[in-house]
Protein backbone atom coordinates (compact mmCIF):
# COMPACT_ATOMS: atom_id res chain seq x y z
CA UNK A 1 0.00 0.00 0.00
CA UNK A 2 1.17 3.63 -1.04
CA UNK A 3 0.80 5.65 1.93
CA UNK A 4 -0.50 8.95 0.25
CA UNK A 5 0.53 11.35 2.49
CA UNK A 6 -2.56 13.59 2.74
CA UNK A 7 -4.93 10.43 3.46
CA UNK A 8 -4.95 9.39 7.63
CA UNK A 9 -2.77 6.19 7.86
CA UNK A 10 -5.59 5.89 11.01
CA UNK A 11 -8.70 7.13 11.40
CA UNK A 12 -11.22 6.96 14.53
CA UNK A 13 -14.37 8.13 13.26
CA UNK A 14 -16.64 8.21 16.18
CA UNK A 15 -16.03 5.17 16.92
CA UNK A 16 -16.83 3.01 19.98
CA UNK A 17 -16.78 -0.85 21.20
CA UNK A 18 -19.28 -1.75 23.59
CA UNK A 19 -19.52 -4.99 25.17
CA UNK A 20 -22.85 -6.80 26.06
CA UNK A 21 -26.29 -5.51 25.72
CA UNK A 22 -28.73 -3.47 28.01
CA UNK A 23 -28.10 -3.02 31.53
CA UNK A 24 -25.02 -5.04 30.97
CA UNK A 25 -23.78 -2.99 28.58
CA UNK A 26 -19.85 -2.00 29.32
CA UNK A 27 -18.94 0.32 27.11
CA UNK A 28 -15.03 -0.24 26.65
CA UNK A 29 -14.04 2.61 24.38
CA UNK A 30 -15.25 5.32 22.68
CA UNK A 31 -16.68 7.55 20.79
CA UNK A 32 -13.02 8.60 19.88
CA UNK A 33 -12.39 10.23 16.45
CA UNK A 34 -8.87 10.35 15.65
CA UNK A 35 -6.39 10.62 12.95
CA UNK A 36 -2.86 9.39 12.93
CA UNK A 37 -1.06 10.75 9.40
CA UNK A 38 1.72 8.80 7.76
CA UNK A 39 4.83 9.37 9.01
CA UNK A 40 3.90 10.35 12.90
CA UNK A 41 4.47 8.62 15.87
CA UNK A 42 1.44 8.81 18.12
CA UNK A 43 1.75 7.54 22.18
CA UNK A 44 -1.56 6.79 23.57
CA UNK A 45 -0.84 6.83 27.31
CA UNK A 46 -4.17 6.60 30.65
CA UNK A 47 -4.66 4.42 33.63
CA UNK A 48 -5.40 0.48 33.32
CA UNK A 49 -8.82 -0.18 31.93
CA UNK A 50 -9.19 3.23 30.44
CA UNK A 51 -9.65 1.16 26.52
CA UNK A 52 -5.81 1.32 25.85
CA UNK A 53 -6.00 -2.14 24.40
CA UNK A 54 -9.33 -2.52 22.77
CA UNK A 55 -8.26 0.93 20.61
CA UNK A 56 -5.24 -0.65 19.61
CA UNK A 57 -7.21 -3.59 18.69
CA UNK A 58 -9.49 -1.57 16.48
CA UNK A 59 -6.91 -0.08 14.51
CA UNK A 60 -5.33 -3.79 14.04
CA UNK A 61 -8.40 -5.00 12.51
CA UNK A 62 -8.54 -7.53 15.66
CA UNK A 63 -12.26 -6.14 16.76
CA UNK A 64 -14.63 -4.35 15.25
CA UNK A 65 -16.69 -1.32 16.55
CA UNK A 66 -20.44 -1.54 17.71
CA UNK A 67 -20.61 2.14 16.65
CA UNK A 68 -19.06 4.82 14.20
CA UNK A 69 -15.88 3.89 11.74
CA UNK A 70 -12.35 3.12 11.75
CA UNK A 71 -10.51 3.74 8.27
CA UNK A 72 -7.15 2.17 7.65
CA UNK A 73 -5.48 4.28 4.73
CA UNK A 74 -9.08 5.58 3.95
CA UNK A 75 -10.08 1.99 4.09
CA UNK A 76 -13.50 1.51 5.92
CA UNK A 77 -12.91 -1.45 7.78
CA UNK A 78 -16.63 -2.49 8.37
CA UNK A 79 -16.64 -2.39 4.57
CA UNK A 80 -13.84 -5.21 4.32
CA UNK A 81 -14.34 -8.65 3.86
CA UNK A 82 -12.74 -11.27 6.21
CA UNK A 83 -10.80 -12.19 3.37
CA UNK A 84 -9.04 -8.23 2.90
CA UNK A 85 -9.38 -7.85 6.81
CA UNK A 86 -6.61 -10.69 7.37
CA UNK A 87 -4.89 -9.40 4.38
CA UNK A 88 -4.45 -5.71 5.68
CA UNK A 89 -3.19 -7.89 9.19
CA UNK A 90 -0.49 -9.35 6.84
CA UNK A 91 -0.15 -6.34 4.32
CA UNK A 92 -0.23 -3.24 6.33
CA UNK A 93 -0.34 -3.70 9.89
CA UNK A 94 2.71 -4.92 12.10
CA UNK A 95 2.39 -5.60 16.13
CA UNK A 96 4.62 -5.43 18.57
CA UNK A 97 3.81 -6.65 21.91
CA UNK A 98 5.55 -6.45 25.63
CA UNK A 99 5.36 -10.13 25.51
CA UNK A 100 7.17 -11.07 22.19
CA UNK A 101 5.42 -13.87 20.77
CA UNK A 102 8.75 -15.08 18.71
CA UNK A 103 8.61 -18.44 17.54
CA UNK A 104 11.12 -20.55 19.39
CA UNK A 105 11.58 -22.97 16.97
CA UNK A 106 13.00 -20.45 14.15
CA UNK A 107 15.87 -18.58 14.25
CA UNK A 108 15.79 -14.20 14.23
CA UNK A 109 15.79 -14.18 10.34
CA UNK A 110 13.13 -17.22 9.69
CA UNK A 111 10.91 -15.15 12.49
CA UNK A 112 10.73 -12.10 10.63
CA UNK A 113 10.11 -13.80 7.08
CA UNK A 114 7.46 -15.51 8.61
CA UNK A 115 4.09 -12.95 7.69
CA UNK A 116 6.13 -12.82 4.11
CA UNK A 117 6.01 -16.84 3.49
CA UNK A 118 2.64 -16.85 4.82
CA UNK A 119 1.72 -14.31 2.39
CA UNK A 120 2.84 -16.52 -0.43
CA UNK A 121 6.26 -14.82 -0.83
CA UNK A 122 8.99 -17.01 -2.22
CA UNK A 123 11.16 -17.93 0.48
CA UNK A 124 14.23 -16.02 -1.53
CA UNK A 125 12.39 -12.96 -1.66
CA UNK A 126 11.03 -13.20 1.60
CA UNK A 127 14.61 -13.79 3.38
CA UNK A 128 16.39 -10.95 1.01
CA UNK A 129 13.17 -8.48 2.71
CA UNK A 130 13.69 -10.23 6.55
CA UNK A 131 18.01 -9.28 6.63
CA UNK A 132 16.88 -5.82 5.60
CA UNK A 133 14.50 -5.54 8.59
CA UNK A 134 17.40 -6.86 10.94
CA UNK A 135 19.91 -4.48 9.24
CA UNK A 136 17.74 -1.97 10.11
CA UNK A 137 17.86 -2.93 13.63
CA UNK A 138 21.30 -3.62 13.85
CA UNK A 139 20.86 -7.11 14.24
CA UNK A 140 22.09 -8.45 11.04
CA UNK A 141 24.92 -10.39 13.08
CA UNK A 142 22.37 -11.91 15.37
CA UNK A 143 19.96 -13.33 12.03
CA UNK A 144 20.81 -16.83 12.40
CA UNK A 145 20.72 -17.06 16.17
CA UNK A 146 17.32 -18.53 18.01
CA UNK A 147 15.38 -16.29 20.30
CA UNK A 148 16.58 -17.69 23.53
CA UNK A 149 19.97 -16.97 22.63
CA UNK A 150 19.25 -13.41 22.19
CA UNK A 151 18.52 -10.78 24.96
CA UNK A 152 15.07 -9.15 25.70
CA UNK A 153 16.55 -6.32 23.78
CA UNK A 154 17.18 -7.96 21.29
CA UNK A 155 14.30 -10.15 20.67
CA UNK A 156 12.14 -6.54 20.74
CA UNK A 157 14.25 -6.09 18.32
CA UNK A 158 13.87 -8.23 16.09
CA UNK A 159 9.72 -8.36 16.92
CA UNK A 160 9.89 -4.57 15.42
CA UNK A 161 11.75 -5.63 12.28
CA UNK A 162 8.79 -8.59 11.89
CA UNK A 163 6.40 -5.62 12.24
CA UNK A 164 7.74 -3.61 9.79
CA UNK A 165 8.94 -5.91 7.15
CA UNK A 166 8.05 -5.86 3.71
CA UNK A 167 5.45 -3.42 2.72
CA UNK A 168 3.97 -2.76 6.62
CA UNK A 169 3.01 1.11 7.06
CA UNK A 170 1.03 0.77 9.85
CA UNK A 171 3.29 -0.73 13.30
CA UNK A 172 0.84 -1.04 16.32
CA UNK A 173 2.54 -1.28 19.57
CA UNK A 174 1.56 -2.69 23.16
CA UNK A 175 3.59 -1.45 25.75
CA UNK A 176 6.78 -2.50 23.75
CA UNK A 177 9.39 -1.88 26.66
CA UNK A 178 7.68 -2.89 29.64
CA UNK A 179 10.11 -5.42 30.02
CA UNK A 180 13.14 -4.13 29.06
CA UNK A 181 15.28 -1.91 31.21
CA UNK A 182 15.69 1.80 30.97
CA UNK A 183 18.79 1.91 28.36
CA UNK A 184 17.21 -0.76 26.32
CA UNK A 185 13.58 0.36 26.18
CA UNK A 186 15.74 3.69 25.19
CA UNK A 187 17.01 1.78 22.41
CA UNK A 188 13.65 0.10 21.21
CA UNK A 189 11.80 4.23 21.68
CA UNK A 190 14.98 5.13 18.64
CA UNK A 191 14.06 2.30 16.27
CA UNK A 192 10.42 3.21 16.41
CA UNK A 193 11.24 6.95 15.95
CA UNK A 194 13.54 5.99 12.94
CA UNK A 195 10.78 3.91 11.58
CA UNK A 196 8.35 6.69 11.64
CA UNK A 197 11.39 9.79 10.63
CA UNK A 198 11.72 6.67 7.19
CA UNK A 199 7.69 7.62 6.39
CA UNK A 200 6.03 4.62 8.45
CA UNK A 201 3.53 5.37 10.99
CA UNK A 202 3.40 4.05 14.64
CA UNK A 203 0.81 4.05 17.08
CA UNK A 204 2.42 3.18 20.34
CA UNK A 205 0.61 2.33 23.70
CA UNK A 206 2.36 3.09 27.13
CA UNK A 207 2.36 3.88 30.84
CA UNK A 208 6.24 4.78 30.32
CA UNK A 209 6.09 8.59 29.83
CA UNK A 210 9.73 8.97 29.06
CA UNK A 211 8.87 7.12 26.47
CA UNK A 212 5.77 8.15 25.56
CA UNK A 213 7.95 11.45 25.04
CA UNK A 214 9.66 10.28 21.98
CA UNK A 215 5.93 10.52 19.88
CA UNK A 216 4.81 13.71 17.47
CA UNK A 217 1.91 13.47 19.54
CA UNK A 218 0.82 11.70 22.95
CA UNK A 219 -2.74 11.47 23.66
CA UNK A 220 -4.72 10.75 27.07
CA UNK A 221 -7.39 8.36 27.63
CA UNK A 222 -9.51 7.97 30.10
CA UNK A 223 -13.06 5.68 30.89
CA UNK A 224 -12.66 5.15 27.63
CA UNK A 225 -12.57 8.40 25.70
CA UNK A 226 -9.36 10.80 24.98
CA UNK A 227 -8.93 13.48 27.14
CA UNK A 228 -9.44 17.11 25.40
CA UNK A 229 -6.25 18.48 24.65
CA UNK A 230 -5.28 21.91 26.64
CA UNK A 231 -2.91 24.58 25.43
CA UNK A 232 0.01 24.46 27.63
CA UNK A 233 2.22 27.44 27.71
CA UNK A 234 5.32 25.52 27.41
CA UNK A 235 7.86 27.01 30.05
CA UNK A 236 11.00 29.09 29.08
CA UNK A 237 13.47 26.14 27.04
CA UNK A 238 16.62 24.45 28.49
CA UNK A 239 18.48 24.49 25.29
CA UNK A 240 17.73 28.22 25.48
CA UNK A 241 19.20 28.38 28.48
CA UNK A 242 22.12 26.37 27.83
CA UNK A 243 23.08 28.04 24.51
CA UNK A 244 21.68 25.30 21.87
CA UNK A 245 18.67 27.10 20.59
CA UNK B 1 23.74 23.76 43.64
CA UNK B 2 27.15 24.63 45.58
CA UNK B 3 29.32 26.88 44.29
CA UNK B 4 31.96 26.34 46.72
CA UNK B 5 32.03 22.92 45.91
CA UNK B 6 31.70 22.81 42.37
CA UNK B 7 34.78 25.09 42.20
CA UNK B 8 36.89 22.97 44.37
CA UNK B 9 35.66 19.77 41.74
CA UNK B 10 37.52 21.64 39.16
CA UNK B 11 40.33 23.18 40.52
CA UNK B 12 41.22 19.20 42.40
CA UNK B 13 42.05 18.39 38.66
CA UNK B 14 43.99 21.56 37.56
CA UNK B 15 44.55 25.08 38.73
CA UNK B 16 43.03 27.55 37.11
CA UNK B 17 41.81 31.77 36.90
CA UNK B 18 38.65 33.50 37.51
CA UNK B 19 36.81 33.11 33.93
CA UNK B 20 38.43 29.63 33.24
CA UNK B 21 36.33 28.31 36.38
CA UNK B 22 33.42 29.96 34.78
CA UNK B 23 34.14 28.37 31.35
CA UNK B 24 34.88 24.84 32.76
CA UNK B 25 31.89 24.61 35.23
CA UNK B 26 29.78 25.37 32.26
CA UNK B 27 31.36 23.27 30.27
CA UNK B 28 31.30 20.18 32.33
CA UNK B 29 27.22 20.81 33.08
CA UNK B 30 26.22 21.60 29.68
CA UNK B 31 25.45 25.21 30.64
CA UNK B 32 22.88 24.20 32.79
CA UNK B 33 23.41 26.46 35.51
CA UNK B 34 25.05 29.95 34.12
CA UNK B 35 27.53 31.56 36.33
CA UNK B 36 28.52 34.91 36.45
CA UNK B 37 32.56 35.69 36.96
CA UNK B 38 31.75 38.26 39.75
CA UNK B 39 29.75 35.16 41.57
CA UNK B 40 33.03 33.23 41.10
CA UNK B 41 35.72 36.01 42.63
CA UNK B 42 33.17 36.64 45.78
CA UNK B 43 32.83 32.55 45.93
CA UNK B 44 37.02 31.88 45.63
CA UNK B 45 37.47 34.95 47.70
CA UNK B 46 35.56 33.11 50.59
CA UNK B 47 37.43 29.85 49.85
CA UNK B 48 40.63 31.90 50.05
CA UNK B 49 39.59 32.64 53.90
CA UNK B 50 38.79 29.56 54.50
CA UNK B 51 41.94 27.83 53.20
CA UNK B 52 40.43 26.02 50.57
CA UNK B 53 42.13 27.66 47.76
CA UNK B 54 44.85 29.62 47.53
CA UNK B 55 46.87 32.13 44.78
CA UNK B 56 49.77 31.05 42.98
CA UNK B 57 52.97 33.06 43.52
CA UNK B 58 52.59 35.63 40.74
CA UNK B 59 52.93 39.32 39.54
CA UNK B 60 49.82 39.28 38.26
CA UNK B 61 46.80 40.14 40.48
CA UNK B 62 42.96 40.63 39.69
CA UNK B 63 41.69 38.43 36.77
CA UNK B 64 44.82 36.61 35.73
CA UNK B 65 45.34 35.18 38.86
CA UNK B 66 45.63 31.37 38.85
CA UNK B 67 44.19 29.18 41.94
CA UNK B 68 45.04 25.85 42.98
CA UNK B 69 43.37 23.53 45.64
CA UNK B 70 44.96 23.21 49.39
CA UNK B 71 44.96 19.86 50.89
CA UNK B 72 42.33 21.01 52.89
CA UNK B 73 40.61 22.15 50.10
CA UNK B 74 40.70 18.55 48.81
CA UNK B 75 39.63 17.05 52.47
CA UNK B 76 36.48 19.20 52.30
CA UNK B 77 36.11 18.24 48.19
CA UNK B 78 36.43 14.66 49.06
CA UNK B 79 33.67 15.00 52.26
CA UNK B 80 31.38 16.55 49.85
CA UNK B 81 31.60 13.64 47.02
CA UNK B 82 31.58 10.75 50.26
CA UNK B 83 28.32 12.57 51.83
CA UNK B 84 24.58 11.44 50.10
CA UNK B 85 22.93 14.44 49.22
CA UNK B 86 19.95 14.93 51.46
CA UNK B 87 16.31 16.95 51.29
CA UNK B 88 15.02 16.69 54.13
CA UNK B 89 12.72 18.97 54.92
CA UNK B 90 11.93 18.00 50.98
CA UNK B 91 12.65 20.94 48.79
CA UNK B 92 10.08 23.37 47.84
CA UNK B 93 9.12 22.91 44.52
CA UNK B 94 5.86 24.99 43.06
CA UNK B 95 3.75 21.89 41.63
CA UNK B 96 3.47 19.98 44.24
CA UNK B 97 2.50 22.83 46.60
CA UNK B 98 0.24 23.69 44.35
CA UNK B 99 -1.35 20.37 43.83
CA UNK B 100 -1.66 20.05 47.72
CA UNK B 101 -2.98 23.98 48.49
CA UNK B 102 -6.08 23.12 45.53
CA UNK B 103 -6.29 19.41 46.86
CA UNK B 104 -6.69 21.14 50.24
CA UNK B 105 -9.13 24.14 48.82
CA UNK B 106 -12.84 24.30 48.25
CA UNK B 107 -14.07 24.84 44.86
CA UNK B 108 -10.72 24.22 42.69
CA UNK B 109 -11.09 21.84 39.66
CA UNK B 110 -8.11 20.39 40.91
CA UNK B 111 -8.27 17.66 38.05
CA UNK B 112 -8.11 20.45 35.24
CA UNK B 113 -5.19 21.73 37.10
CA UNK B 114 -3.54 18.33 36.85
CA UNK B 115 -4.67 17.64 33.32
CA UNK B 116 -3.01 21.06 32.49
CA UNK B 117 0.32 20.73 34.79
CA UNK B 118 0.87 17.24 32.83
CA UNK B 119 -0.09 18.22 29.22
CA UNK B 120 2.35 21.07 30.19
CA UNK B 121 5.45 18.53 31.65
CA UNK B 122 4.79 16.05 28.95
CA UNK B 123 5.82 18.95 26.16
CA UNK B 124 8.65 19.28 28.29
CA UNK B 125 9.28 16.11 28.03
CA UNK B 126 9.14 15.64 24.38
CA UNK B 127 10.96 18.79 23.78
CA UNK B 128 14.06 17.16 26.17
CA UNK B 129 13.75 14.10 24.32
CA UNK B 130 14.18 15.60 20.66
CA UNK B 131 17.48 17.34 22.21
CA UNK B 132 18.12 14.09 23.62
CA UNK B 133 17.41 12.23 19.95
CA UNK B 134 20.08 14.26 18.66
CA UNK B 135 22.88 14.53 21.11
CA UNK B 136 25.75 12.46 20.25
CA UNK B 137 27.04 10.38 23.08
CA UNK B 138 30.47 10.48 22.94
CA UNK B 139 31.06 14.39 22.26
CA UNK B 140 28.55 15.46 24.62
CA UNK B 141 28.16 13.33 27.56
CA UNK B 142 27.52 16.04 30.33
CA UNK B 143 24.61 17.02 27.99
CA UNK B 144 23.51 13.99 27.22
CA UNK B 145 23.53 12.94 31.51
CA UNK B 146 21.61 16.39 32.35
CA UNK B 147 19.15 15.21 29.79
CA UNK B 148 18.68 12.11 31.58
CA UNK B 149 18.31 13.37 34.69
CA UNK B 150 15.66 16.26 33.20
CA UNK B 151 14.16 13.44 31.32
CA UNK B 152 13.79 11.27 34.20
CA UNK B 153 12.40 13.96 36.74
CA UNK B 154 9.92 15.24 34.38
CA UNK B 155 8.71 11.90 33.57
CA UNK B 156 8.77 10.73 37.54
CA UNK B 157 6.52 14.51 37.51
CA UNK B 158 3.95 12.55 35.57
CA UNK B 159 3.69 9.57 36.91
CA UNK B 160 2.71 11.46 40.70
CA UNK B 161 0.44 14.21 38.76
CA UNK B 162 -1.27 10.92 37.44
CA UNK B 163 -1.33 8.82 40.94
CA UNK B 164 -2.75 12.56 42.90
CA UNK B 165 -5.66 12.17 39.86
CA UNK B 166 -6.40 8.48 40.75
CA UNK B 167 -6.47 9.36 44.71
CA UNK B 168 -8.31 12.38 43.97
CA UNK B 169 -10.92 10.11 42.24
CA UNK B 170 -10.86 7.67 45.28
CA UNK B 171 -12.10 11.02 46.90
CA UNK B 172 -14.48 11.53 45.46
CA UNK B 173 -16.28 8.05 45.37
CA UNK B 174 -15.97 7.60 48.57
CA UNK B 175 -17.41 11.27 49.57
CA UNK B 176 -20.39 10.01 46.87
CA UNK B 177 -20.63 6.86 48.62
CA UNK B 178 -20.70 8.14 52.16
CA UNK B 179 -23.53 10.42 50.89
CA UNK B 180 -25.61 7.91 49.50
CA UNK B 181 -25.46 6.03 53.11
CA UNK B 182 -26.64 8.67 54.93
Amino acid sequence: MDAKADVPMLAFDNAARVYGKGDKAVRALGPVTLEVMPGELVAIMGPSGSGKSTLLSLAGALDVPTEGRVCIHGKDLSQQSMAELAELRRRVIGFVFQDLNLLPGLTAIENVALPLELDGMKLSRARAAAAEALNGVKLSSMADRFPDDLSGGEQQRVAIARAHVGPRQLMLADEPTGALDSVTGELVMRLLRQQCDRGRTVVLVTHDAAHAAWADRVLYLRDGLLVAPVEAALPSSLAETAGRA
Amino acid sequence: MSVRNSLLAILASDPAHGYGLKSSFEESTAGAWPLNVGQVYTTLGRLERDGLVQAEPSEEEGPRQTWRITDLGREVLEEWYASPVTSDPPARDELTLKVLLAAAGDDVDVSAIIHKERTATMERLQQLTRHKQKADPDKELPWLLLLDALILKASAEINWLDLCEERLEHRAQSKDGGADGR
